[in-house]
C-alpha cells in the first residue's frame, strides 16, 4: 500500500487522525493534514482505506502496490 | 406520485409525523423530483436537492458558495424580513476573513489530537451529569440533565466563556437559528447584543489572557502574520459558541433516542461498546433532523445536476440528512446498521466548508455514548418514541424533552 496526502485539498476535518492515529496526523499551526506513514503494515490497510473513503475533501490517496 | 417543475413548490422546511421518522416527501422527491422547487419560511424560493451525488457535488463545487447567500437576490430563510444567519453581521464578518485563511487559523485548535486529549475531562464531566440525574431519580428529561449542559460546559471552558452567561447565549443562538418564532426586531436584538457580549469577552481576553482558545486567538496570526480583525474575532468567538452546543446538544439527544426506541441497538451496545465509533457515525447518517434544515449555498454559474441544470442567482437548499437517505447511495438506507464501514455520510456537509467542529462533535458523542452505556446500562425510554415532539421554528429541531429511566 502506498498513500499520498494532498495537503491543499485537506479541510483538517481530522477524520483519518481518529481513525488511523498511527498513519496520519495534522500540523499544529494549521489542523492539515500531515502523512506519518505512506506504506504502513497491513494490520492497518482496513483503517487507512475507510480514512480515505470518508475524507470529506478527498484529500487522500491509496494505490495497492502488489 | 412524482413531482414534476411545473409542481407548485412546497412549502419548506418539511415535517415528518413523528420525532424519529424522516419526511415522507424524501423518497418522492429523490425518485422523481431530485431538483425540487420549495418555499423557504421567508416566502422566497429555492431549489432542495435531496440524492446524495447531488449534494456532495453541490457542497464541493466551487461555483456555488455561502458567501453568494449575502448577496441581494439570494433567497432568505426567515419570515418575517429579518435576516437569516447566513446574511447576519457574524457571517459577513466571518466571510471578511477569507475561508482558507479563517479556517486554518481556527482550524488549528480543533485538530483531532487536541480534542482526543480533552476526551477524559468530556468522560468526567458526563459521569457526573448522570450522577445527578441518578439522584433526581428517574423518569428523568435526558436533555435537561445531560443532552444540554455538557456541550455547552465543554465549549465554554474550551473557548473561555463563563459558563453562568448559558441562558443568554442559548437564547441569542436560537434566535439565530430563527425561521418563524422570532420576529425582525428581537433578531436584531439578538444580532447585536451577541456580538456586545462577544466583544466585551474579547477585550476582557485581551488584558487578562488565559489558556482558552479566545486567547489564543487573539494572540495568534495568519501564515502572513497577520492577526484576525477585531470584527472578525468576535464573530468567531460568536460562531462557536452558537455551532459549539446547539448542534451537539440536540444531537446527544436524538442518537440516545434512536438506541432507545428499538432496544435491541441499544443492548448490543452495552455488550460490545467497541462498536461505539462507528454506531455514533451511523447514527449521524440516520437521524432524519441531525443536519435540520440543510445547508444553503448560492449558485454563481448555471450549475447541471442529475434531476438538471440549477440557473445561475438560484439559492440551493442542500438536504444532507435526505442524502444520507438516498437508496442509491446506501446499502438498506432506510435500515441503521451499527456496523455500516466505511459512512461517508453528509451530516457535517463535505468540501471545504464541512464542519470544522466535527472532530469535537465526534469525539464528544463517542464519550457520552460510552460512558452513558456504561454507567446505565439498564437505560429506557419512559414514553412511546411516537410522542417525543421536537422545537420547531428554528434551523435545527431538537427534541424538547427525552424523558428516559433505568
Amino acid at each position: 500500500m502506498k498513500i499520498t496526502v494532498d495537503q491543499e485539498k485537506c479541510c483538517g476535518a481530522g477524520q483519518c487522525v481518529l481513525i488511523a492515529p498511527e498513519v496520519f496526523d495534522q500540523r499544529d499551526e494549521d489542523g492539515i493534514v500531515v502523512l506519518l506513514d505512506a506504506a504502513p503494515p497491513t494490520a492497518l490497510h482496513g483503517d487507512v482505506r475507510e480514512s480515505a473513503e470518508v475524507c470529506p475533501t478527498a484529500a487522500i490517496e491509496v494505490a495497492q502496490e502488489e | 406520485m412524482a413531482r414534476s417543475a411545473d409542481t407548485p413548490p412546497l412549502d419548506y422546511p418539511l415535517t415528518s409525523k413523528a420525532a424519529l421518522e424522516p419526511p415522507e416527501e424524501w423518497a418522492g422527491l429523490r425518485e422523481g423530483c431530485p431538483v425540487a422547487r420549495v418555499t423557504l419560511p421567508s416566502g422566497d424560493e429555492a431549489t432542495l436537492l435531496t440524492r446524495y451525488d447531488d449534494v456532495r457535488a453541490a457542497l464541493s463545487d466551487p461555483r456555488l458558495s455561502r458567501e453568494g447567500l449575502a448577496s441581494p437576490d439570494a433567497a432568505r430563510v426567515a419570515a418575517g424580513d429579518t435576516a437569516g444567519i447566513f446574511a447576519s453581521p457574524m457571517a459577513r464578518a466571518l466571510n471578511d476573513e477569507g475561508h482558507e485563511r479563517w479556517r486554518r487559523m481556527v482550524g488549528r485548535w480543533f485538530t483531532a489530537r487536541r480534542m482526543s486529549a480533552l476526551r477524559p475531562g468530556m468522560e468526567e464531566l458526563t459521569a457526573r451529569l448522570i450522577g445527578r440525574m441518578r439522584e433526581h431519580g428517574g423518569p428523568a428529561d435526558l436533555v435537561a440533565h445531560l443532552a444540554f449542559p455538557l456541550p455547552v460546559l465543554v465549549i465554554c471552558s474550551m473557548l473561555g466563556v463563563p459558563e453562568s452567561d448559558r441562558d443568554a447565549f442559548k437564547g441569542w443562538s436560537d434566535t439565530f437559528l430563527n425561521t418563524t418564532r422570532y420576529t425582525k426586531a428581537e433578531t436584531e436584538a439578538a444580532h447585536r447584543d451577541f456580538a456586545a457580549y462577544m466583544s466585551g469577552l474579547v477585550d476582557a481576553k485581551r488584558a487578562a489572557p488565559g489558556d482558552d482558545l479566545l486567547s489564543h486567538l487573539l494572540a495568534g496570526a495568519d501564515s502572513e502574520g497577520e492577526p484576525m480583525s477585531e470584527a472578525g474575532l468576535v464573530a468567531t468567538g460568536q460562531a462557536l459558541l452558537l455551532a459549539g452546543h446547539e448542534t451537539t446538544a440536540g444531537f446527544i439527544a436524538m442518537m440516545t433516542a434512536h438506541l432507545l426506541s428499538d432496544r435491541t441497538r441499544w443492548e448490543r451496545l452495552v455488550a460490545d461498546p467497541s462498536l461505539v465509533r462507528r454506531s455514533v457515525e451511523e447514527l449521524l447518517r440516520f437521524d432524519p433532523n441531525g443536519s435540520g434544515f440543510g445547508m444553503l449555498r448560492y449558485v454563481h454559474e448555471d450549475t447541471e445536476f442529475s434531476g438538471g441544470t440549477v440557473p445561475r442567482g438560484t439559492t440551493v437548499v442542500c438536504s444532507m440528512a435526505a442524502a444520507n437517505r438516498d437508496e442509491r447511495a446506501w446499502q438498506d438506507a432506510a435500515a441503521m446498521d451499527l456496523d455500516r464501514s466505511p459512512n461517508p455520510h453528509l451530516a457535517f456537509g463535505v468540501g471545504p466548508h464541512s464542519c470544522l467542529g466535527q472532530p469535537l462533535a465526534r469525539t464528544e458523542l463517542q464519550a457520552v455514548l460510552t460512558v452513558l452505556l456504561r454507567e446505565l446500562p439498564t437505560l429506557r425510554l419512559a414514553v412511546d418514541p411516537r410522542e417525543l415532539r421536537r422545537h420547531e421554528g428554528l434551523l435545527t429541531s431538537p427534541l424538547r424533552e427525552l424523558p428516559v429511566t433505568w
